[in-house]
């Protein structure tokens, strides 16, 4: 591979100054994907900046949130690689909400969508090599020599004929003052350093000795500490209610409503304290008249029923190839399934919450937040002042997927701060964090295929019915009845079989949905990979054979899936009683296969003994992190497996805490193995697509050793008796 | 009523509702906020501290059990990172997100200090208290591993046995890539 050489328009590079900083600070506008922006909004698409202090200080400014995915590490590696910088002297800071920092996949400053190294790749090395060039031209200037004679090299420039040196810092500010380059050159990836190397993350030690500042830990002169009731049921409101017992109790500062929805009405009442304890106990002295609204009725059996009447209508044409229906007719034999996947709860371990500040003239918050953008215009209407006076701190998040896309807490926070005119944190009790979510939407799919009479299949046919979360993201958006996260996993099915039809029934209901690690990935790659094993078996073939012999155009989905069965040894003999079961997804443009080992316990609960992982993200930036999020990944596929789960009942959410709804323990976890197969595609993101193959890999090896197969998850002792 | 008690060596007065968990006054009262707020009900182990060097879960803690006792916090651990969990968990990086650590780290250094020796059994037994939603759970095994040879004085064996823990996708892909296999 040639290096890469970049060509920047100079009317879309700017260099622009943080508030009281000296120095170089660099950063670019990033061409392209303009029109994703929302209409109104200027085209300026800063993704990375990169800030050298005349005291050699070099930061790198992160406008991604750190959720535990490593984003901090991966981005300061590919901005160093081209800066020559001394890795070990690095510093980094989270951005603050600009539109400087949008992504260009969303139009707005967020974190999700396993994107983040997939869109500072190019940007974050050129803000690298361009504050590199326009040091060394700072320095070739002072010593009067041409700046090819010179080089970056670990923090300084060097005048490689005279071996002069000179610090980045000694020459930022000046550097600063220069036209910077329109055009760098890239280093080949046989040139990296950094980039492709296990490198240690940068936030380890501030989160071994409890300095790590998340949301929660943020404190503010005079602050005081709030936390909400809200309205058990979905959509129910408050009538009326009585403060007067709360705040009688020592601590308590006031009682206020909390307004959200268009338009706003009244939909939880907070207690104000100082401190967060009293605020908890002095909820439960709260008088208040709910108006259920009315969704009071709702309950699992109702809003799976409406999935099975809608399902017997035609949907929305999600993927149409051939002549499906007369393939099916047509077949030798016929397979046929319902599958059926529950709400999820995010569950971070961080809960919810969200400091503000509401001033006069500006508003400031304290924000564990994933989508910098909507809070920082909720904040600011709530504020009255225009989005550039309002200053989105962005923390470490404990834990994201997908929840703090939303920015609910944000509302709650700056409500308070300005009713109460001073800074107020809002914690949320773990209670209100499950019973509150924006779930993974609960699923249900029927499918149906035709194999020919060697076993080959000749159609598939998917009809999803489930609420989409895109609907709820933004309320109107979805116009045509499709929501591609509503099918993706099944939609994308990658098999070659010449007649497939997915539709899709978008199915509203009243539980608020979200993005949930591997978002609609998560439940439907359940779906197709079990269902693909239903064909193996109805074919007679052994589940890796079938699926190797159908992806033969596929070559990155073969790849991850000899690999993963190679090193599972598949074929190989087992201990007495252990199964395995194989899957093989794409999500997010990476390439996934989990070869799972597990046996069925006495009292039929489900052991998950080791899981394989082959993946193929493309390039390498940190192979560390990859291997820490795709176990991260299994672990958390495994609860969705074996374990997690949110029911509804009378329009409320019956699960409250770890108790009833508990996430994967230690002592259930598996050994986990993971390999990387070898790319030179562009690199793509590792939070989420280790997700996906698990439940299937578990649910097919759980089939090889009952002959029972898994259609409902979790998985239930009681389905294997 | 005022209580007395030692917290991270220094005598400590908290003058707070005795029936508030020690995680609140640690966090709200005293501003150390170290030590993480999960369930409320003993089920994730975020908020664990020693308290006469029994690893507790704080959010249950009523502030009135305190009097006389002593109560070590993540940030009375060590000054530096130095205590040997900590250097365990900095060599094998192990937090993702790191809310859990805090309480992770605490329920460690409670369990090596009365199983220095521990078996892989005996390690789930004792951390299975702790929720961790990341799923760094394979990671937390080998530094405790890593902390327990530390503990023992051998700090260059473990790092010799488990430096290379984390280069372990990286050297199969080299190895992949050069058609070695």
């Amino acid at each position: 591979m040639s290096a890469v050489t970049t060509s920047i328009d100079r009317r879309n590079f700017l260099k622009t100054s943080l508030a009281g900083a000296t120095g170089l600070i660099v950063g670019f506008y990033l061409p392209g994907r303009r029109e994703v922006l929302a209409a109104g909004t200027e085209p300026a698409v800063l993704n990375a900046f990169i800030h050298v202090s005349p005291e050699d200080k070099v930061t790198i400014l992160i406008s991604k949130s750190e959720m535990g995915q490593g984003v901090v590490t991966s981005l300061s590696m590919l901005a160093a690689e081209e800066l020559e910088c001394d890795w070990k002297r690095i510093h980094w800071e989270f951005a603050p909400a600009d539109k400087a920092y949008f992504d260009p996949a969303f139009g707005m400053q967020g974190t999700g969508g396993s994107q983040s190294v997939h869109s500072g790749w190019v940007p974050m090395r050129q803000a690298g090599a361009t504050a590199r060039e326009m040091l060394i031209a700072a320095a070739a200037q002072k010593w009067g020599v041409d700046a090819s004679e010179c080089r970056g090299e670990n923090g300084a420039v060097v005048h490689t004929a005279t071996k002069r040196r000179a610090t980045y810092g000694s020459v930022a500010e000046a550097a600063g003052k220069l036209t910077p380059p329109t055009d760098v050159k890239l280093k080949d990836p046989s040139q990296f350093k950094i980039v492709g190397k296990p490198t240690k993350r940068l936030d380890t030690p501030d989160k071994v000795c409890g300095k790590a500042t998340f949301g929660i830990d943020a404190r503010r002169p005079g602050m005081l500490h709030a936390s909400v009731e809200h309205c058990p049921v979905f959509g129910g409101s408050v009538v009326s209610f009585d403060g007067t017992k709360a705040k009688a109790i020592p601590g308590v500062k006031d009682v206020v409503p909390i307004m959200t929805g268009q338009p706003p009405v009244v939909t939880g009442v907070a207690v104000v304290a100082d401190n967060t304890w009293t605020a908890f106990q002095a909820r439960k002295a709260l008088d208040i008249k709910w108006d259920e609204g009315p969704n009071a009725n709702a309950s699992n059996a109702s809003i799976f029923r409406e999935f099975e009447e809608r399902s017997q209508k035609e949907g929305v044409v999600a993927r149409k190839e051939g002549d499906a229906a007369s393939a099916l007719s047509s077949a030798s034999q016929k397979v046929e399934a319902v599958y059926r996947a529950p709400y999820q709860a995010h569950a971070t371990m961080e809960p919810m919450n969200c400091v503000a500040d509401v001033q006069a003239d500006r508003v400031d918050i304290w924000a564990p937040t994933q989508f910098q953008t909507p809070s920082q215009q909720i904040a600011a209407g709530i504020a009255g002042v225009t989005p550039d006076k309002s200053f989105v701190h962005t923390t470490y998040l404990g834990g994201g997927f997908g929840r703090r896309g939303w920015s609910d807490f944000v509302i709650e926070a700056c409500q308070l701060s300005k009713s109460m005119k001073a800074p107020v944190q809002v914690t949320w009790k773990r209670e209100d964090d499950m019973q509150h979510d924006y779930y993974r939407p609960a699923s249900y799919i029927k499918m149906a295929a035709g194999l020919d009479a060697s076993g080959k299949p000749t159609a598939f046919t998917a009809r999803v019915a489930c609420d989409s979360i895109m609907n709820w993201f933004f309320p109107g958006s979805i116009k045509n009845g499709m929501d591609s996260s509503s099918v993706e996993g099944v939609q994308d099915i990658a098999y070659d079989i010449p007649n497939i039809l997915v539709d899709y029934q978008l199915t509203p209901g009243p539980i608020p949905m979200g993005f949930w690690r591997s978002v609609g990935a998560s439940q439907n790659g359940f779906f197709s990979e079990s269902f693909v094993d239903e064909l193996a078996a109805a074919a007679k073939k052994d589940p890796y054979e079938f699926r190797r012999d159908l992806l033969s155009k596929k070559p990155r989905h073969l790849g991850v899936l000899n690999m993963a069965a190679e090193k599972a040894g598949w074929g190989k003999p087992l201990p007495r009683g252990v199964y395995r079961g194989i899957a093989v997804l794409e999500a997010f443009d990476t390439f996934v296969a989990e070869v799972a080992e597990i046996s069925i316990n006495k009292d039929n609960s489900v052991r998950v003994h080791r899981i394989v992982c082959a993946l193929d993200c493309g390039q390498v930036v940190n192979p560390s992190i990859i291997e820490q999020q795709a176990m991260g990944a299994m672990v958390f596929g495994l609860t969705q497996t074996l374990k997690g789960e949110i029911t509804i009942d009378k329009g409320r959410v019956v699960q409250a805490n770890f108790d009833t709804n508990e996430p994967l323990r230690m002592n259930e976890c598996p050994k986990m193995e993971v390999y990387i197969v070898p790319s030179k595609e562009v690199p793509r993101g590792m939070g989420e697509p280790a997700v996906p193959p698990v439940a299937p890999a578990v649910c097919n090896a759980i089939f090889a050793a009952t002959g029972k197969r898994i259609r409902k998850l979790p998985v239930r002792s009681e389905d294997l008796a | 009523m005022a209580i007395h008690f030692t917290l991270n060596g220094k005598p400590t007065t908290l003058d707070v509702n005795p029936d508030m968990p020690l995680l609140w006054a640690l966090r709200d009262t005293l501003n150390m906020t170290g030590t993480k707020f999960g369930c409320g009900m003993a089920l994730c182990g975020a908020c664990t501290v020693h308290i006469n060097g029994e690893a507790t879960r704080s959010c249950i803690t009523p502030v009135s059990s305190l009097a006389g006792k002593k109560v070590t916090t993540i940030e009375g651990l060590s000054a530096d990172n130095s205590h040997p969990v900590q250097k365990a968990w900095m060599e094998i990086d192990v937090p993702q997100c790191g809310y859990c650590q805090s309480g992770q780290i605490m329920s460690a250094a409670a369990f090596l200090a009365k199983t220095p020796n521990p078996t892989d059994a005996q390690i789930d037994d004792a951390m299975s208290g702790n929720i961790c939603r990341c799923g760094t759970y394979n990671q937390i095994r080998k530094a405790i591993r890593v902390a327990a040879k530390l503990q023992a004085g051998g700090s260059k064996s473990a790092s010799s046995d488990t430096g290379g823990e984390t280069e372990s996708a990286m050297e199969r892909a080299d190895v992949l890539a050069g058609g070695a296999e």
